[in-house]
């Protein structure tokens, strides 16, 4: 195991499909986050009706890929107003508590006995993503430079979601530039304030809520269209706590802050993880075992996280005097 | 400043109140905003209790009395930043009680807050931009046609430079408005109230926290509103301040208005006295009556 190969592997998990999906669920996040001020515990939950919405319409009911994509992206539209119109008149802590609840009762609800004929249950569904695959336009073969190499299926997929993200970036920049974004920025700073100047604090805060819900729910429709199946149990919360990390890490109200956060966070991660693993093998730490290593590589991430919120608060992207302004 | 002379035009306010009988729930000749039976209570305690209250179009209407008076409670009530137990009150003859602040605001009736809630993380001219009414690129969906509102928003960005000048903040207009000192952020605050064309601003302690020299300035641009045609009903302590530049004060205690009138009524009148400083404060006996003892003990 060398480090160019390690350095390669990281390389090409930063710049690839799974990178890409943390990162749209990411806008979403720093939309609800970042410039509205909602705190959302539940974006997992998102991600977990945008992937069933596309597996459970080809696989159960038959429906083209396409009308799956359709109807994922509904689903997390209608999840966001069904979380945020009886939360988003209260105090911003009650969007969290359901948020989170929520995410978890899905997960438990699509995964239980009685759900099994539509979602699979525990099983979950699986061959639903060929009509992406067959749309390939790439010819067979393998692209890339050196070590970091995808094949035609995997570049698809990639380009896929990467677009995606670059769809997520030009809305945001579009609607954060508007009147329609200064509004919401004046909520996160003071609701009341902005009620008082004429302006319907709950209607932006819905908007923001389904924007960014919609955006969780495509980066949940990739997954599934990434793994060719999915089941229940890997919608956990953690994955909604692995986005605020690299949301923060990458810098909360920024455009760029939501790209910028996951791809490091997952470079970092497999550069740990192959480090560990190559050191393990090689019995230069004989008290590691090779299975030890995914414990150990996010004790290292949280130490990274740690003196990032020392040294830069901010995130990496963020503006400190920005961030400082109400810390007196 | 002197506690006579109302600076600007002097009698331009106080001619309008000519009609007006100095007592409490007296009729105007041209009210803007009409209460009746307004009432709030949280658990037992009854905060706001008003029978009758007028405020006279054009005119600048002090609400004063003691702490606890429910001042406060009757601005959030009237604003629709709190539900009112009862009552009715119209606004240039609509009926307002009931409606959501937001709505009270595309209304007419702007307010301002006793803490100042500037927006902190935006710029000056951000902050005067948000209030502007009626955006195009204020709707999820305009925001992405740019060509619908960029006229627009140059429009709204002239009318907010010229405020910013007048309010002496357009040095600033570039900086984030958490890094204006409190007296600036009151200025920020009325200017970008103004920026949503209110008929009628209400102004929640003005002068709390302000320095003496922009305290003056403040008391300027109250005086010059009034004078262009915009109704005011601000709440405030400082008497020398209410004295001087209100055309009318509205009196209230214990959640009720106990008094109305001009400056000079107000001045003489018993009942006011009374509830600033406790009842009987000038006579000998005054620590023999019990239950008027207890009234002097939870006042200032």
């Amino acid at each position: 195991m060398d480090i160019m190969t390690i350095l390669a592997l990281s390389l090409e998990t930063a710049i690839g499909p799974i990178a890409a999906i943390y990162v749209l669920a990411a806008i979403g996040l720093n939309m609800h986050f970042g410039y509205t001020g909602l705190l959302n515990f539940g974006q997992v939950g998102f991600m977990l009706v945008g992937a069933y919405g596309v597996a459970v319409s080809v696989t159960t009911f038959g429906l083209p890929l396409s009308v799956g994509f359709v109807i994922s992206l509904g689903c997390s539209a209608v999840l966001a107003l069904i979380l945020g119109i009886p939360t988003l008149r209260l105090r911003a802590d009650y969007l969290a508590i359901s948020t989170i609840a929520v995410a978890e009762v899905l997960r438990l609800v699509y995964r239980a006995e009685f759900a099994r004929p539509v979602t699979g249950g525990v099983y979950g569904r699986n061959s639903f993503a060929d009509a992406f695959y067959d749309a390939n336009p790439l010819p067979a073969g393998s692209y890339g430079v050196g070590d970091v190499d995808f094949n035609a299926g995997e570049l698809w997929l990639t380009l896929a979601c990467w677009g995606l993200v670059a769809l997520g970036l030009v809305m945001t920049a579009l609607l954060m530039n508007s009147p329609w974004g200064r509004v919401i920025k004046g909520i996160r700073e003071d609701e009341d304030a902005v009620r008082s100047l004429g302006k319907d604090a709950f209607t932006y805060k819905l908007q923001s809520l389904v924007f960014g819900g919609v955006f969780g729910g495509l980066a949940g429709a990739m997954i599934a269209l990434n793994q060719q199946n999915i089941h229940p149990d890997q919608f956990m919360p953690q994955v909604t706590f692995y986005l605020w990390a690299m949301l923060l890490l990458g810098g909360v109200g920024t455009l760029w802050g939501p790209v910028v956060g996951p791809v490091i966070m997952w470079f970092l991660l497999t550069l740990f993880d192959e480090t560990l693993r190559g050191m393990a093998s090689m019995d230069v730490l004989p008290f590691l075992a090779t299975s030890d290593s995914g414990p150990l590589r996010h004790a290292l991430v949280g130490v990274v996280l740690m003196v990032l919120i020392v040294y830069r608060p901010q995130g990496l992207v963020g503006n400190r005097k920005e961030m400082l302004v109400n810390v007196k | 400043m002197s506690s006579d002379a109302t600076p600007g035009a002097p009698a331009a306010g106080r001619d309008l109140m000519s009609g007006a009988e100095p007592a409490v729930g007296s009729g105007k000749a041209d009210p803007i905003l009409r209460a009746d039976g307004v009432r709030r209570s949280f658990g037992g305690l009854t905060a706001v209790d008003v029978d009758h209250l007028e405020v006279q179009r054009g005119t600048i209407t002090a609400l004063i009395g003691p702490n606890g008076a429910g001042k406060s409670t009757l601005f959030n009530v009237l604003t629709g930043f709190d539900r009112a137990d009862a009552g009715e009150w119209t606004f240039q003859g609509r009926k307002f009680n009931g409606l959501a602040g937001h709505k009270v605001a595309q209304r007419g009736m702007v307010r301002t807050f006793q803490l100042t809630k500037a927006l902190t993380r935006l710029t000056v001219l951000e902050n005067m931009l948000l209030a502007a009414p009626g955006q195009r690129g204020e709707r999820f969906f305009g925001a992405f046609g740019r060509w619908m509102w960029t006229g627009q928003e140059a429009a709204n960005r002239e009318r907010a430079l010229e405020l910013l000048a007048r309010f002496k903040l357009d040095a600033k207009k570039d900086d984030i408005a958490g890094s204006l000192s409190g007296g600036q952020r009151k200025l920020l605050e009325m200017a970008r109230s103004l920026m949503v064309e209110p008929a009628m601003v209400m102004l929640d302690e003005p002068m709390a926290g302000v320095n003496p020299a922009l305290v003056q300035s403040l008391l300027e641009h109250i005086t010059s509103l009034r004078d262009e045609g915009t109704t005011v009903l601000f709440v405030e302590h400082d008497m020398d301040v209410i004295m001087g530049i209100s055309d009318w004060i509205v009196v209230l205690a214990q959640g009720q208005v106990i008094a109305e009138g001009r400056p000079a009524d107000i001045r003489s009148n018993q009942q006011v006295i009374d509830a600033y400083l406790g009842a009987h404060h000038d006579e000998p006996d005054a620590g023999g009556a019990g239950d008027e003892g207890d009234r002097k003990e939870g006042q200032p």
